[in-house]
C-alpha cells in the first residue's frame, strides 16, 4: 500500500509541476489542481498507514485502535480552502483571457 | 487581565466585514462608518494587549477551555503585539485616504480590507501551526481580491502572477506542515519546541526537511532572493492604498521567520538542530538588498521602486534574523517599524505623482546611465514654480525619501543605526550584511535624487489633481515617523525587552503548556 500511495503522489506531483511551468493559464490551473491533489494524499499518509483502523467515532473501541483524526482534519480543511482558492484563480484565468484575448501566462503570446 | 481580549483582533473585523456585506451598496456611509470603528478598536485593542503585556507577561487564550496539546490556543507576547500595533496604526492612518475613493458601486473593497486585517491579525496571534496555514489563506484571499480591484490587462496579468505564485507557497506550507506533523505528532508550537531537543537522530533529518519546506513557503512571502521577482510588478500593479497595505504583508514571512527560528531552532534546540537555517537567510538576505537595490536604480516606474524599498527592507531584516543576536534583533525590529511606516506612505506618494487611471501613457522616469549628463546638462537656473499643493507632496518625498535611505536626523537614521551597530563584528557574515546596507542605503538616495530632479525640477511631469485624503494619510504616515524620531527611547525599549524576550523561549512555552 506504500509504494502505490508514494507512486500516487510523486505522478500526481511530477504531473503538476510539469503542467505548472507550461505557458498555458489553463495547464497552469490543471498543475495547481494536480499538486494540491499530491499535497493532500501526503498528508494523508503522514500520520501512518492502517487498514481497518476505527474512526473516533465509534465507542469502546481501545485507544491504540483508532485512526489519527489530526491529519484528517488538517486533509479536510486543505480540501475545503484549495478548492476555494482554485475557483478564485479560475475567475482570474477568465478575467485575464476575456481582457487580453489570449490565454498565455503573460497575457500575449511571445516567441514560441 | 481579561485574556478573552485575544480574540478582539480577530473577531471584529470578521463581524465588520460580514455586516458589510449584509449592508450592501445602498448603505455605503453605514458600512464605512463601521469600517472606522473596527479600525478604531483594532488600535484600542492593540493598545490593551499592549499594557497587558508590556511587563513580560505572555497571555494565552485556548479556544473551548481546551488544553494547548489538543485545542487551539491564541498567544500574545511583546512580538505579536508589536506587530498588531503597526497593523492597526497603518489600517487607520490609511482610512482617510481611502474613504472617499471606496465608495464607488460595485466595489467590496471594505469587507476585503478587513478580512485581510483579520488574517494578519490572526496569524500574529495564532499559537499553532495549522491555524497559522488558514490565517495565511484568509489574507492571502483578501489580498487577490484587493489587488484585482482595478481591471486591466496589465494588471490581470499581475494579478495571475501572484495568486500564482502563492498558490504553489501555500502548497509547500502545507508539505512542510505535515512533514513537521509526521516527525512529532504536533503542531502547537510550544510544544514543538520542547520536542525539537527530543527528536531521535534519525528522523532529524526529517524534521529539518519539514522546517526547511516551511521556511521556503515563509520566504516566498517575504520575497527573499531568488524567491522575490513576483514582488515589485505585482506590487506596482495594485491601487496605491493597498499596496501600502500590502506592505506589512511582506513583514507576516519575516514575522513568522523570526518567532519559528528562535522558539523551535534557538539555542536550546539542541547541538544538532540550534540556529538551523540562519546561514541561509543570512546569504539569502544580504542577496535580496543587492537585487533590492539593483531594481531601485534601475526603476523606471514609481510604483516598481516603491515595490524595490519593499525589497530591501525585507532582504535587511531576513539577514538580521540569520544574524540572530538579541541585539541585532532589537534594532531589525526597530527597523521593521520605521520601513514599513515609510514604504507605505512612499506607496500612496507614488500613487499620488503618478497621472490618473484612464491616463493613456504611463509616463516613465529616464534610465539610469551613471556616465551620462542628461539630467544635470540644463544650466539655466530657472526652476519651474510648483503649485503650493505639489510643494506639500515635494517636502513628503524628501522625509520619505530620508527614512527610507535611512539618513540623519529621521527616525530612518536611528532604527538603520540601532540595525547597523550591534552587526559590526558579528561574524564575517554580519559584516558583509552591514556594508551592503550602508550600500543600500547609499542607492536608495541616489535613486530618489533622480526620481525627485526628474518629477519637481524638470518641470515637465504633468501632476495629477491633488486628493486631499491621500495627501493626509501621507501626512499620518510620516507624521508618526517623525514622533518616533522623538520618542525613541521607550520604543527602543520595548523591542530590546521583544528581543530579550524571543531569545528566552522557556517563557512562552511555559505559559502556553503549563
Amino acid at each position: 500500500m506504500e509504494l502505490v500511495l508514494a507512486l500516487a503522489i510523486g505522478v500526481l506531483g511530477g504531473g503538476g509541476v510539469w503542467l505548472l511551468l507550461r505557458p498555458r493559464t489553463f495547464q497552469v490551473i490543471m498543475g495547481l489542481s494536480l499538486l494540491s491533489y499530491a499535497v493532500n494524499l501526503f498528508i494523508f499518509c503522514v500520520g501512518g498507514l492502517r487498514r481497518g483502523a476505527d474512526p473516533v467515532l465509534r465507542t469502546g473501541a481501545a485507544l491504540t485502535d483508532y485512526a489519527d483524526p489530526l491529519p484528517q482534519a488538517l486533509v479536510l480543511t486543505a480540501i475545503v480552502i484549495g478548492f476555494a482558492t482554485t475557483a478564485l484563480f479560475l475567475v482570474v484565468l477568465l478575467a485575464s483571457r476575456g481582457l487580453t484575448g489570449s490565454d498565455h501566462v503573460d497575457g500575449k503570446d511571445g516567441a514560441p | 487581565m481579561n485574556v478573552h481580549l485575544l480574540a478582539g483582533p480577530i473577531l471584529l473585523p470578521l463581524a465588520t466585514a460580514a455586516l458589510q456585506l449584509l449592508l450592501g451598496e445602498r448603505r455605503r456611509g453605514a458600512a464605512s462608518a463601521l469600517g472606522v470603528l473596527s479600525c478604531v478598536g483594532l488600535l484600542g485593542f492593540a493598545l490593551a494587549l499592549l499594557a497587558a503585556v508590556g511587563d513580560g507577561t505572555t497571555l494565552v487564550y485556548r479556544i473551548g477551555g481546551w488544553p494547548a496539546r489538543f485545542g487551539i490556543v491564541l498567544v500574545a507576547d511583546r512580538l505579536s503585539v508589536l506587530m498588531l500595533l503597526l497593523t492597526a496604526v497603518l489600517a487607520l492612518a490609511l482610512l482617510p485616504g481611502v474613504l472617499g475613493r471606496w465608495r464607488r458601486p460595485g466595489s467590496a473593497l471594505q469587507p476585503l480590507a478587513q478580512f485581510l486585517l483579520m488574517g494578519l491579525n490572526g496569524s500574529f496571534l495564532t499559537g499553532d501551526l495549522f491555524n497559522l496555514f488558514v490565517f495565511f489563506e484568509v489574507l492571502l484571499a483578501a489580498s487577490y481580491g484587493l489587488a484585482l480591484h482595478r481591471p486591466g490587462a496589465q494588471r490581470i496579468s499581475a494579478g495571475l502572477h501572484y495568486i500564482a505564485i502563492n498558490l504553489l507557497a501555500s502548497l509547500l506550507f502545507l508539505v512542510g506542515v505535515s512533514l513537521i506533523f509526521g516527525v512529532t505528532g504536533t503542531l502547537n508550537m510550544a510544544a514543538l519546541a520542547q520536542l525539537v531537543p527530543q527528536v531521535p537522530a534519525n528522523t532529524r533529518a526529517l524534521l529539518h526537511a519539514g522546517a526547511a519546506i516551511l521556511g521556503v513557503a515563509f520566504l516566498v512571502k517575504a520575497a527573499m532572493w531568488p524567491l522575490g521577482f513576483w514582488l515589485p510588478r505585482s506590487y506596482a500593479a495594485v491601487p496605491p492604498a493597498v499596496a501600502a497595505m500590502f506592505a506589512v504583508m511582506t513583514k507576516v514571512g519575516v514575522y513568522v521567520l523570526l518567532r519559528l527560528s528562535l522558539l523551535l531552532f534557538g539555542a536550546g534546540a539542541g547541538a544538532a538542530s540550534a540556529g538551523f537555517g540562519g546561514d541561509w537567510l543570512l546569504w539569502g538576505g544580504a542577496a535580496t538588498v543587492a537585487m533590492g537595490v539593483v531594481g531601485m536604480l534601475g526603476a523606471r516606474e514609481l510604483g516598481r521602486l516603491a515595490g524595490d524599498n519593499v525589497l530591501v527592507s525585507s532582504g535587511s531584516l531576513l539577514g538580521a534574523i540569520g544574524v540572530g543576536r538579541p541585539a541585532v534583533i532589537a534594532g531589525a525590529l526597530a527597523y521593521l517599524v520605521v520601513s514599513t511606516l515609510a514604504v507605505a506612505a512612499f506607496f500612496l506618494l507614488a500613487g499620488l505623482l503618478a497621472p490618473r487611471e484612464d491616463a493613456e501613457e504611463v509616463p516613465l522616469l529616464e534610465p539610469y546611465d551613471p556616465g551620462g549628463l542628461a539630467l544635470y546638462a540644463d544650466e539655466d537656473e530657472s526652476r519651474p514654480t510648483l503649485p503650493a499643493p505639489v510643494r506639500l507632496l515635494a517636502g513628503g518625498f524628501l522625509v520619505a525619501a530620508l527614512l527610507l535611505a535611512g539618513l540623519p536626523p529621521l527616525s530612518g537614521f536611528l532604527a538603520k543605526f540601532a540595525l547597523l551597530a550591534p552587526l559590526a563584528g558579528a561574524g564575517p557574515g554580519a559584516t558583509v550584511l552591514f556594508a551592503l546596507i550602508v550600500a543600500a542605503g547609499l542607492g536608495t538616495v541616489i535613486a530618489m535624487c533622480r526620481v525627485g530632479i526628474q518629477i519637481f525640477w524638470e518641470g515637465e511631469w504633468a501632476f495629477p489633481p491633488i486628493r486631499a485624503g491621500a495627501v493626509t494619510s501621507v501626512a499620518i504616515l510620516l507624521g508618526l515617523c517623525l514622533l518616533l524620531t522623538v520618542l525613541a527611547d521607550a520604543p527602543m525599549r520595548y523591542l530590546q525587552a521583544t528581543a530579550a524576550q524571543l531569545h528566552a523561549p522557556a517563557a512562552y512555552i511555559r505559559a502556553v503548556l503549563p
